[in-house]
């Protein structure tokens, strides 16, 4: 990693894991106080962004793109709401140790699956494991296959519709449509306190970080060098020795667990999970922001992520009825006009501008190569 | 004898009952009775009035359930008497008043010289039955045969013992026969409910040969019963397997057209989706959204007849396929020309491009037709069905749907083998660069095709407002499963859609009463991604050198 890079990286960083709560910690009566809500609100972006960097992995650089990506995040964002519904106890509306959901739905006993939920350590297990393992088991299936291109963005979309389907079924003792709520303490910490909410903020920020620095990682090693290979020509790759299937198949494991630590983060910032967050168009919303961003590019990712749900927080709340067309828009513009996102348009403005100075570009951007099979 | 008194009484019945009835003891007493203020005599009168089951009382019944009935006190003598009009004259309030019985006008009075009858719950709950036996006995004579039958059923539900005169002489004079069938099984049921051992046998045989679905609690209850003598618990069992081994077969009926249902909506959305995809390797992700506008525009059409030519309404519908049709293709034809083409040969990218399109339009029909769900009501000639077997009713609008389905698949195939654009759109799909170099304009192909792609997806979603609610998201609720099909059936060839469609369809609706709608949904996905393993490009994948898919 160049030492500039490293440095904007750390810089970054400081700012958001420090910073930024700090602001948030000082008197309302200051310049710089950052409002609980803000806070809050920027938290929950920030584990958006943390999947959505899982998926420019998979698709800015193997370009496998998945229009199912709810359906991890939503695994990761019930096991830890499961864990904090056993956490509540008897503090519920109707102060049974059952979680509220089960004394409406009349079920006696606590369903087997939901015990180890108990245990936090088993739940932060979960968040990793349960979307890795189902990635792993669904991925072996449609890349041994070599179902590829189209047809598996048709596949994971009809995973995503599945889901949210049996997600909001009652039988699966999983809250139906109204999904978990109600929290009350996570880890022991009271989820009502803003330091609560500080901290958890702190740790999505953190999260964050780690995993950007991980996706570098990735994408700087020869196994990503594989990835954009098999994103350009998967068949030239496959006769060159390699297992296109492998690589995809570890790419869209990490992409998955990245997915369901941003779900695990999102849950308790938010106070609720619900089936509505794993259906088809939030699933298909998580890839424009990826789009938007700049795809190929990580920080496009991160801020694709932050970015178009900045847009939409402040449309649905100022003017509801013009954010699917803003989002319909959004989709055909950045096809069309903007096919690396907002960095890669920024990239290129600057490139222009260098050029023009005299002075040589400070690095090449991955995305000129996405573009050259077009 | 029996029969012969039977025979007069029904006649006596038919024929209007006798003058006495209202000057019978009885009823006079029951009459007085009303305006006592005890419950059990106001219940019992009320009973005694309607078992009279003159329709002269039965009026009088309901006039006293809506609150029209009066007592009189004259002198020393108390009378019932019915109200009507009322009218203010200075201070006073008058009332018209008429006989209990006949309805002879009685004149004028004030209001204050009548203490009205109310009917309390209870006394209306005694009235409603009476009220209600007579309804039926009206729909029996009804000249349409579905009034008819639903009296019947609802006849051989109560299963009133005095009603089997009345379900005789109605079977005698029907003609239509799945009437007679209801008004026989209903006979069977009140003879199962009231009759002598012999006749209860008799009538258990013929329940069983009418595969009567509403005698199993009445049969079940039979077998189980310790004071039936053996032949009756017999004859029983026997009927009850009858019946059981019908309603297998119907099931097994019913669940094949569902299947051939479903497959044929898939079919009509699908079949636009795949011939684009074949020939441009495209997934229309606003395939649902055509079907949406599709379904509007039907809707449109069906409100300008309304108001323009209402007596040419059930035309409308005929008038909308078309129109849907050329909607949609439109549609398809700007966003084809407009946007697609220019990111020709990125599909990933198309499919984005596409789904933008389809939130737009879906968000533009919301705001244009409003969030609700708006009413398209079926032509007659789509309402009512076609009674295949007891128990078994196909609908016209299903039925039409795969007909059409079927209509326009023979259509493509007409069009893709046997015209010259039909070889051009083969030509290109199978070699687009060869194609272009023997002189095909590839890009007015892929416009046409484009075009007549989205409007089979308006043919489909005028289709689907026969059978569903038209609202903005109408075409999300199918388009996933038609990706399914388009993607099991390979491009290239349209037997891989067909069967595709049939295979969907089919064990959708096979595995549905196992584990329900959302499981069955589940288990396709398990069953295509199977399926994917051993055939990656679908059932017919055309071959070639090419090793880039």
């Amino acid at each position: 990693m160049p030492k500039r890079e490293a440095a904007a990286i750390a810089v970054a960083a400081l700012l958001l894991v420090v910073v930024l709560p700090i602001c948030n910690a000082l008197p309302t009566s200051s310049p710089l106080h950052l409002s609980d809500f803000r806070l809050n609100l920027f938290g929950k972006f920030l584990a958006y962004a943390i999947l959505a960097l899982g998926l420019d992995l998979l698709w800015g650089y193997a370009g496998v793109l998945s229009l199912g990506h709810g359906v991890f995040f939503g695994l990761g964002a019930y096991a830890m709401g499961m864990h904090l519904m056993l956490e509540i106890g008897s503090k519920s509306v109707y102060q049974s140790a059952l979680p509220d959901f089960m004394v409406w739905n009349q079920i006696k006993e606590l369903p087997l699956f939901w015990k180890p939920f108990y245990s936090g350590a088993f739940t932060l297990a979960a968040v990793v494991l349960v979307p890795a393992l189902f990635a792993l088991a669904f991925g072996f299936l449609a890349f041994r296959s070599r179902i590829r291109g189209v047809y598996f963005s048709i596949i994971t979309q009809a995973l995503a519709l599945s889901a949210w389907l049996v997600f909001n079924r009652n039988e699966m003792r999983l809250g139906g449509t109204n999904g978990l709520a109600d929290f009350k303490t996570i880890f022991g910490f009271p989820l009502n306190q803003p330091s609560t909410q500080r901290g958890l903020y702190a740790v999505t920020a953190a999260t964050l970080v780690v995993a950007y620095l991980l996706c570098r990682r990735i994408t700087g090693s020869r196994a990503g060098k594989v990835l954009v290979a098999i994103r350009d020509s998967e068949t030239r790759v496959l006769f060159s020795g390699y297992s296109p299937a492998r690589y995809k198949l570890f790419v869209f494991v990490v992409s998955a667990v990245l997915a369901g630590v941003a779900g695990a983060l999102y849950a308790p910032q938010v106070g609720i999970i619900t089936p509505a967050k794993i259906g088809v168009l939030p699933s298909i919303e998580m890839v424009v922001w990826v789009a938007a961003g700049g795809r190929g590019t990580l920080v496009g990712a991160v801020a694709g992520a932050v970015g178009v749900n900045w847009m939409q927080s402040w449309l649905t709340t100022s003017y509801p009825d013009v954010w699917l067309l803003f989002l319909g828009g959004l989709f055909m513009g950045v096809v069309l006009f903007f096919p690396d996102g907002v960095v890669g348009a920024v990239a290129r403005a600057a490139a222009r501008v260098w050029s023009l100075t005299g002075r040589a570009p400070s690095t090449a951007t991955p995305t000129a190569s996405a573009r050259s099979r077009a | 004898m029996k029969r012969l008194l039977l025979l007069l009484l029904l006649v006596a019945w038919l024929a209007g009952p006798p003058a006495s009835h209202a000057q019978s003891p009885e009823a006079l007493k029951a009459l007085a009775d009303l305006a006592v203020d005890d419950g059990d005599k106001r219940e019992a009168a009320v009973n005694a009035l309607g078992g009279t089951r003159d329709p002269k009382w039965l009026d009088f019944l309901a006039a006293l359930r809506d609150g029209n009935v009066y007592a009189r006190t004259q002198g020393k003598t108390a009378d019932v008497v019915i109200g009507g009009a009322k009218s203010t004259k200075g201070e006073a309030e008058l009332v018209e008043i008429a006989s209990a019985y006949d309805r002879k006008p009685l004149g004028t009075v004030a209001a204050s010289s009548l203490t009205e009858i109310a009917a309390d719950r209870r006394l209306r709950i005694a009235i409603k039955p009476f009220l209600d036996a007579d309804e039926t006995r009206v729909q029996l004579a009804s000249p349409d045969a579905e009034t008819r039958r639903g009296a019947a059923m609802k006849l051989g539900h109560q299963a009133d013992a005095a009603a089997a005169a009345v379900v005789e002489a109605a079977i005698a004079r029907e003609r239509v026969e799945h009437v007679r069938h209801a008004l026989r099984e209903a006979l069977a049921l009140i003879r199962l409910a009231h009759g002598e051992p012999a006749v209860r046998i008799l009538a258990v045989q013929s329940l069983g040969d009418l595969h009567s679905f509403d005698a199993m609690p009445a049969l079940q209850k039979l077998v189980a019963d310790a004071g039936a003598s053996p032949a009756e618990r017999d004859a029983a069992t026997q009927a009850i397997r009858q019946i059981e081994r019908w309603s297998l077969l119907v099931r097994t009926v019913e669940t094949v057209f569902q299947g051939a249902s479903l497959a044929s909506i898939l079919l009509l959305m699908a079949l636009g989706l795949a011939i684009v995809f074949g020939l441009m390797g495209v997934i229309n992700m606003a395939h649902g959204e055509l079907m949406a506008l599709g379904a509007y525009s039907t809707f449109v059409v069906q409100n300008v007849f309304r108001a323009r030519w209402p007596q040419w309404f059930d035309a409308y519908f005929v008038v909308a396929l078309p129109v849907s049709f050329v909607v949609a293709a439109l549609v398809g034809v700007v966003l084809e020309r407009g946007v697609i083409r220019r990111l020709y040969g990125r599909p990933l990218e198309t499919l984005l491009l596409t789904w933008g399109a389809s939130l737009i339009i879906q968000q533009g029909l919301r705001l244009w037709f409003g969030a609700a769900n708006v009413d398209v009501s079926s032509p007659s000639w789509l309402s009512g069905g076609f009674a295949l077997m007891t128990g078994l009713t196909l609908p016209f609008n299903r039925l039409f749907i795969i007909a059409l389905a079927s209509v326009s698949v023979a259509g493509m195939y007409w069009l893709l083998f046997r015209t010259d654009r039909g070889l051009t759109i083969r030509a290109v799909t199978q070699n687009r660069g060869m194609s272009s170099c023997l002189g095909v304009r590839a890009g007015v192909v892929d416009a046409v095709t484009f075009g007549l792609g989205a409007g089979l997806a308006g043919l489909a979603g005028a289709a689907l407002t026969q059978i569903g609610n038209v609202g903005p998201s109408l075409g999300q609720n199918y388009i996933v499963d038609s990706f399914m099909v388009v993607v099991t059936g390979g491009v290239g060839k349209l037997a891989g859609t067909i069967l595709a469609a049939a295979g969907i369809g089919g064990l959708n609706k096979g595995i549905e009463p196992a584990l329900g709608a959302v499981f069955a949904k589940v288990a396709i996905l398990v069953a295509v991604m199977i399926f994917l393993q051993r055939r990656p490009a679908g059932l017919f994948a055309t071959r070639g050198r090419s090793a880039e898919a």
